[in-house]
């Protein structure tokens, strides 16, 4: 599975090296990257005041705060109601004036047997719109889907701000 | 269960109108609630519309969108129109990217508007007008 180009896992290791003296003598702000429990209604409310404040510290202007805090909302949901509960990982990307948030939405769930159709708009095996995966994956720059059947999914999705 | 619920959202009558309101703290157990009361109040009350203030949704997921639509139809049949006002820009322009229109579902840029095409005119505007479609 290749989640990443070479220039974005060149500036991970950086972000992941940088966080207690982030350069250019950034504020003692902790760099964004926590893991919250999707396992109740309240937790599906919770994630996205994280989110939202994510997008904030990363800088991002009012419409993709809306955009990411969304396709979170559309994947915390479906990590819920389809994979039966799971967790959401969020980070900020970069450093300096290019960041980008992260979001890891986990299940141990049933797998998605067959990804092409569930990205469909209008695919549903429940009673949903079908609108969600795909509709997240637009509203974010990278989409990777990783899921088994039985063994549960991984989604993983970045926004940048300057693109 | 987990945290305070929220409060019932309030559903006022004004004449034949119902006014009512999304709020961001609606769980999904909650907004489902809501449906059925705003649609027994429909019935009950005899509304021949309804208007639904968006102005403080911060986003609009496939749930909410689901819900709205929703309502709107149920409304319908029991005879009411169903305004949804005050759509929040950034909403307008996620709910578009995420392929979710609305269909069917009547809009207004705010409250105001929204009153005045339900016909409930206070000021000079004749009743009826048509509705601003905040999409477009
Ligand atoms: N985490 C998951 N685990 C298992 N299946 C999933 C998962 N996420 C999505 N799916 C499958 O993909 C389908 C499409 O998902 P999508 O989010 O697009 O629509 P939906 O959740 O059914 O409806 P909605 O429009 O309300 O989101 C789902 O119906 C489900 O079968
Ligand atoms: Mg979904």
């Amino acid at each position: 599975m290749t989640l990443y180009d070479e220039e974005f896992s060149a500036r991970r290791r950086l972000t992941l090296r940088g966080h207690a003296s982030a350069p250019g003598g950034t504020r003692t702000a902790q760099p964004v990257h926590a893991t919250h429990a999707v396992r109740s209604e309240q937790d599906l409310l919770s994630v996205r005041h994280a989110v939202r404040a994510a997008t904030v510290e990363a800088g991002f202007a009012l419409v993709d705060q809306t955009r990411i805090v969304t396709a979170a909302s559309e994947l915390a949901r479906n990590a819920y109601v389809h994979g039966g509960g799971g967790s959401l990982t969020i980070e900020v990307l970069g450093h300096g004036p290019r960041r980008g948030v992260r979001l890891t939405v986990r299940d141990q769930g049933p797998g998605i047997p067959d990804v092409d159709k569930a990205l469909t708009d209008g695919w549903t095996t429940g009673s949903g719109l079908g609108h969600g995966l795909g509709g997240a994956r637009r509203l974010m720059h990278e989409f990777t889907i990783d899921t088994a059947v039985d063994r549960g999914t991984t989604v993983t999705a970045i926004r940048w701000n300057d693109r | 269960m987990n945290g305070p619920r929220p409060s019932a959202v309030p559903i006022l009558r004004l004449g034949d109108v119902l006014v009512t309101g999304l709020l961001n703290e609606l769980d999904d157990t909650s907004a489902l609630a809501f449906t059925d009361e705003l649609t027994e109040r429909i019935a009950a009350e005899g509304a021949r519309g309804v208007l639904i203030d968006i102005s403080r949704l911060e986003i609009i997921d496939s749930f909410v969108a689901r819900t709205l639509t929703e309502l709107t139809t149920m409304a319908r049949l029991l005879g009411a129109r169903v305004l949804v006002a005050g759509m929040r820009p950034a909403v307008a322009i996620t709910l578009v990217e995420l392929g979710l229109e609305l269909k069917g579902v009547e809009t207004a840029l705010n409250a105001e508007q929204g009153m005045s095409a339900l016909g409930w005119s206070q000021v000079h505007q004749p009743p009826g007008g048509v509705p601003y479609d905040a999409l477009r």
